[in-house]
């Protein structure tokens, strides 16, 4: 082989840092119930920390049950008053001002979302903030046109709606929830996660900034046992939960006969699936978006890699080069492809299953990038040799940890693809339009994507099912999950 | 030498049968994927320091063209000492790479860089259109070497590649590889006549196998010329080969790049692509001719905080 140049080592980019200035982050957080803040009376704060450098951010309210009973009465009297008699145009107005205020405010919200939450600015600016705008304005749309939704169903809300979302996308998730519940004609209690809760504070002060009426929305932060106090709570008649199977699990059982309406978006277990004749550099970059977008921190994460047997060594040959120029580091460096993991805790979980992966007898490939000394970081993990009986290809790491297996006939794909008891996503790469329509029809997955992966639009339905959840958010269905209807 | 590395990978004498099984074995290209990544790699924030190492580079790299109608050898001339010495105020600016002109403008231009180090290159084989039978390409390649140029650009038979008659355009690119005795050989694709990702793939392995030394986008005649989804496939396929063969090959996106914002998304596209080695005047050209101006405008505000109009910089 010819003699390449030597590596120049004088080329690196700077740190690019994103400025924060544009952000007030105060010392402590109230409540937000029935249009304005107010301390909690339970009296209990807990901290909220920078995952990058492990510094506290602010004391962020702890709703005990009272303070959560406060906020759904709050709800139910708007929902009973002007906002349940609020024709849809009008709400409409609301929505559509929300959506364009977040616009307007988006890079503020950005680099918040990624003080609180760890992500890298690029994400939260170029992916995160925009889309929740989008899935503002998609839904505003909605909201006069409810009566053409589903043909035949007068479009009535549910009520007063019981959100709990989680940390890996904040804003994304509020939106997700709030704007259908809202175009619908709900009233909202939404508990963000315990540790990224500040963008929905400030999305809240947002809201009272564009006028929405008071109690329409209501933002009670804390940790699980809020989350249980809302869903729990006899005034909600709707409950919508993004987050672990097992806490979804629970949450089913609790409502169990309570008459509560019910939608579940939990984990996956993500079959990426790579045919010979793929497109294989972008399929490359599919993979790479797929498994270390967002720290891996992705429900419908590309986790599990199937590549055709044919192509196994170049793919991962690829792979491995391109692993190389993944750039893991301050999650506010404009630069940074890998940030923080969202907390010790979730960092503890993967270094766990990580563990079991290379006692199990998998290979683990790790680049050998520097990591910064302070706060919660993980190298960008392959795992070749990986069996289908291995944890890490069973269990969700929820982390930027990819199990790596091969498949010979696309009927072998499919029967490993289908190995999980979760059913949220897939990826298929291959030139042949009539294998990915073939692979669709029988993968068992809410979202199967083609030649891509990890791609979002407010227009499109997403969800799960089997241990993965069941409703759909986004689009259409999106909003039959906040409506009266024969499927209710 | 690029020739054995060819026949190597085609197994032996190449016929039109193992030519075609051999483009056939490039792995398709998905545009929509192609143009994430660009999108993506555009994002990347280069500032201070590391925007002045990426100007000074990319001034080492450019082949500073003319290719008019109207080319003069006073005009020729001025871009040689243009080359040779890109800002006068400020004499820390280095050289550019290379003069690239037409073949009767060379005499010019190798008397006019003669032992400065800046490289003379000729457009060839009938440049733009090649449209000549390929004894008359030939002659013109050893008249224009012979005459002094270190490099050679020459151009595809885009009618034989899109038709399919692979083994022509092989054979002729091996044919000009053998004209250019020790003169670098420059293909270009004209990939703004190529119609699809898919065949600036083909086309470049095509190109690389056949000998090429660079592998270039455009002529520069043709809308649109280079591009950056264009050049990340050409830099994939770069890799590609290195990887099949091991050999090493150049590339050079030409025409349409202005501003000194371009020139860096192309270099940050070569360092994530095919790594920092690439990063050298030996294996990454920019083809240009108003892309210096901006650059050494850009280099001058770094230097000193203020922007200067067109009128501080010299035209040639």
């Amino acid at each position: 082989m010819a003699e390449l140049p030597a590596v120049r080592d004088d080329w690196d980019y700077l740190p690019s840092a994103q400025t924060a200035e544009m952000v007030a982050i105060a010392d402590k957080y109230g409540l937000f119930i029935d249009g304005r803040s107010r301390a909690p009376k339970s009296r209990r704060y807990l901290d909220t920390i920078n995952p990058a450098t492990e510094e506290p951010i602010a004391k962020v309210a702890e709703a005990g049950p009272a303070d959560v009973d406060l906020a759904v009465t709050a709800a139910r009297t708007a929902f009973e008053g002007d906002w349940g008699r609020m024709g849809g145009a009008e709400r409409a107005k609301y929505l559509f001002r929300i959506a364009r205020m977040l616009q307007e405010r988006s890079r503020e919200f950005a680099v918040l979302e990624t003080i609180d939450g760890g992500k890298p600015i690029k994400e939260a600016r170029d992916i995160d903030l925009p889309l929740a705008a989008a899935h503002f304005f998609y839904y505003a749309g909605w909201a006069d046109k409810l009566e053409y939704a589903f043909a035949g169903v007068k479009p009535e809300p549910l009520g007063v709606a019981g959100q709990v979302i989680p940390w890996n996308f904040p804003m994304l998730m509020l939106a997700w929830k709030v704007a259908p519940a809202l175009a619908a004609g709900n009233t909202v209690v939404l508990k963000p996660a315990e540790t990224t809760p500040l963008t929905a504070l400030l999305f809240a002060s947002l809201t009272a900034e564009a006028g929405l009426p008071p109690g329409v929305l209501n933002i009670v932060t804390g940790a699980g046992r809020t989350g249980a106090a809302v869903v729990e709570h006899p005034g909600v008649d709707k409950v919508a939960f993004t987050g672990s199977t097992a806490v979804g699990k629970g949450i089913q059982r609790a409502l169990a006969g309570s008459g509560k309406k019910l939608t579940l978006e939990l984990g996956g277990k993500g079959a990426h699936i790579i045919f010979e004749d793929a497109p294989v550099d972008q399929a490359v970059e599919g993979v790479i978006n797929g498994i270390f977008f967002n720290q891996g921190h992705v429900c419908c994460a590309g986790s599990r890699l199937f590549v055709q047997e044919s192509i196994h060594d170049h793919f991962l040959d690829k792979l491995r080069n391109r692993l190389e120029t993944l750039r893991v580091g301050d999650p506010l460096d404009k630069n940074t492809d890998i940030g923080a993991i969202n907390s010790a805790e979730q960092l503890h979980r993967i270094e766990a299953l990580v563990s079991a992966g290379v006692e199990e007898g998998a290979d683990l490939y790790q680049p050998d990038c520097a990591l910064p000394t302070r706060g919660f970081y993980f190298r960008p993990t392959l795992f070749t040799g990986v069996s289908q009986s291995h944890r890490i290809a069973q269990e969700e790491i929820f982390g930027p940890v990819l199990s790596v297996m091969s498949f010979r006939t696309p009927a072998e794909a499919v029967e490993k693809a289908n190995n999980t008891p979760y059913g949220l996503s897939a990826g298929v790469w291959t030139t042949k339009g009539s294998r990915i329509l073939w692979m669709a029809d029988r993968l068992r997955a809410g979202v199967v994507w083609a030649n891509t992966y990890n791609k979002f639009d407010p227009a499109s339905p997403f969800g799960g099912y089997r241990e993965s959840g069941f409703g759909r958010e986004g689009g259409r269905h999106g909003l039959a999950a906040y409506l009266k209807g024969p499927w209710s | 030498m690029a020739t054995t590395s060819a026949l190597s990978v085609l197994s032996g004498s190449v016929t039109p049968a193992r030519l075609r099984s051999y483009l056939n074995a490039t792995p398709s290209v998905d545009e929509v994927g192609v143009t994430e990544r660009v999108a993506s790699l555009g994002t990347r924030s280069i500032k201070h320091g590391s925007k002045m190492t990426a100007l000074l580079l990319a001034v080492t790299m450019m082949d500073l063209t003319t290719l008019e109608g109207q080319d003069t050898r006073g005009k020729v001339r001025q871009l040689a000492s243009k080359a040779v010495r890109p800002d006068p105020l400020d004499p820390s600016i280095p050289s550019v790479a290379a003069v690239c002109v037409y073949p009767s403008m060379v005499p010019t231009a190798v008397a006019a860089l003669g032992g400065t180090g800046v490289n003379v290159a000729s457009v060839s084989t009938y440049f733009p259109s090649g449209q000549v039978p390929t004894p008359f390409k030939i002659a013109e390649v050893e008249a224009v070497v012979s005459a002094g140029a270190d490099e050679i650009d020459m151009v595809i038979d885009r009618g034989a590649f899109l038709c399919g008659d692979y083994l022509k355009v092989f054979d002729e690119i091996v044919a000009t590889k053998e004209a250019c005795g020790q003169a670098h050989l420059k293909v270009i694709l004209e990939t703004g006549e190529l119609g699809t990702l898919d065949a600036v793939r083909r086309a470049s392995m095509l190109a690389m196998a056949a000998g090429a030394d660079f592998i270039k986008t455009s002529t520069g005649k043709i809308n649109p010329a280079a591009t950056l989804p264009v050049t990340l496939v050409m830099l994939e396929a770069i890799r590609d080969y290195r990887s099949l063969t091991g050999g090493i090959i150049g590339m050079k996106p030409a025409g349409g790049i202005r501003t000194a914002k371009d020139a860096i998304r192309y270099l940050v596209m070569v360092r994530e692509t095919l790594g920092t080695q690439w990063l050298t005047p030996d294996l990454f050209r920019f083809g240009a001719s108003s892309l210096l101006n901006d650059v050494l405008m850009q280099i001058r505000w770094l230097r000193t905080g203020r922007y200067q109009s067109l009128d501080y910089f010299t035209k040639d």
